[in-house]
């Protein structure tokens, strides 16, 4: 167990194997966000309260989704960054919050698109909302102090910590919805109970939702390994590595 | 565990710890003002400001939805079930403002207890279903489950 800790460690091997990983993940997660996405957009039946304007669920969940989790994968990386100083650790982190950045920015605005047809506003500052927008400046904050300080081991602890600190905001997120009034509906899917609605609903969306986990494990391969370049340019394994790709 | 490691994890979890308490104890001073809206027995009861904008919150009370012929304005009922609250609004409402569906209303409160909304927003729940089987469901209760609007009663604080 420690012994595969302390490969994981390794830039180098984790690159290799990141390079092994990357096309299966591409593929499998491609073709499930898009069986998933197609077969809601297409062929699920619509809603008898929304009529179509609920498909808008199936690109708006998986986001929310990821955009949660990734925040949450952040955070268990930043705790390896403070406490065992593990160098692959801060470049996970730094790889990833641009993709959550990103994946926060399409679930508020697909939220707001829904919202307009179906509550008759763009946005209100309920809870659920507030908290979501609380995270996308998270991800900015974390982003930008990363590239404030310029020394990397000052800026990867640095971001470590403000990354812990926003950790708290997810369980705000999840729960504002049963804590609070809000405007936002509670979740349709809960971990202890069925979901609430037929299966030829939901099961086009966990395809969307896996996929989506997919292809952002191919989107943080591909950056980590790219900032794994980036820092470890001087290294032999690198230049060795540059000039096979030269010939 | 390394020696060192120990502390830096401990002082990691007492970082955690301190924020969750921080931030804990901010947002239940401030409930009152996250919750979007208030709901009928809050008004009711008098708990909501009458010299303030404020949301009211519920289901629309079947049967109470009165369209003046005229004009747009429309008066209607919400209730949590509880209570209701009588309400007013001239405007264009959400496609999906029926009887038996949430709404969140903005507005004031007069003295009297009637709510003038300037702004009425729905509100659905998280059950979605074909409309098939939301019509087989009505007919099998005989009309008693009107399918949609808040899945449970708003509970009241």
């Amino acid at each position: 167990m420690w012994q595969f800790f302390h490969k994981l460690g390794s830039p180098k091997w984790f690159y290799g194997i990141a390079t092994r990983l990357m096309p299966w993940l591409l593929a499998a997660g491609a073709l499930l966000l898009l069986s998933g996405v197609v077969w809601g957009l297409a062929f699920a039946p619509k809603d008898y309260l929304q009529g179509n304007s609920y498909r808008i669920i199936y690109i708006h969940v998986p986001a929310a989704f990821l955009a949660q989790s990734a925040y949450i994968m952040m955070a268990v990386a930043a705790v390896v960054t403070l406490v065992w100083r593990m160098k692959l650790a801060d470049v996970f982190v730094k790889a990833v919050a641009p993709v959550g950045l990103w994946l926060t920015f399409l679930a508020l605005f697909t939220g707001a698109v829904w919202g307009k047809p179906t509550w008759g506003t763009w946005w209100v500052w309920d809870a659920r909302l507030t908290s979501m927008l609380i995270l996308l400046f998270l991800y900015g904050g974390v982003i930008a102090l990363g590239r404030a300080i310029s020394d990397e081991k000052s800026a990867a602890r640095a971001t470590a910590v403000l990354v812990l600190v926003g950790v708290v905001n997810i369980p705000i997120i999840k729960y504002s919805v049963e804590w609070w009034n809000t405007l936002h509906q509670p979740a349709t899917f809960k971990l202890t109970e069925k979901p609430s609605m037929p299966p030829e609903m939901w099961v086009p969306l966990l395809l969307s939702v896996l996929g989506l986990y997919l292809i952002f494990g191919w989107l943080a391969c591909i950056r980590m390994q790219s900032e794994i370049l980036i820092r470890e340019s001087r290294t032999r394994w690198v230049r060795e590595l540059v000039m096979a790709g030269r010939n | 565990m390394h020696p060192i490691r120990k502390k830096r994890l401990t002082i990691v979890l007492v970082l955690l710890v301190g924020i969750s308490l921080a931030v804990g104890l901010i947002t239940y001073a401030l409930r009152q003002n996250i919750n979007l809206f208030y709901d009928p027995t809050q008004i009711a009861s008098g708990e909501a400001p009458l010299d303030a904008r404020i949301r009211a919150g519920g289901m629309v009370e079947e049967g109470s939805v009165i369209r003046d012929p005229n004009s747009l304005k429309v008066e209607f009922r919400i209730t949590d079930f509880n209570r209701s609250v009588p309400v007013e609004y001239t405007g264009i409402l959400p496609d999906l403002f029926a009887e038996g569906q949430g709404v969140v209303a903005m507005g004031r409160l007069t003295p009297e207890g009637r709510f003038v909304a300037d702004q009425v927003l729905a509100k659905h729940d998280e059950n979605y279903m074909p409309p098939e089987v939301a019509e087989a469901l009505e007919k099998s209760s005989g009309g008693q489950h009107k399918a949609g609007g808040m899945a449970s009663p708003v509970v009241t604080q």
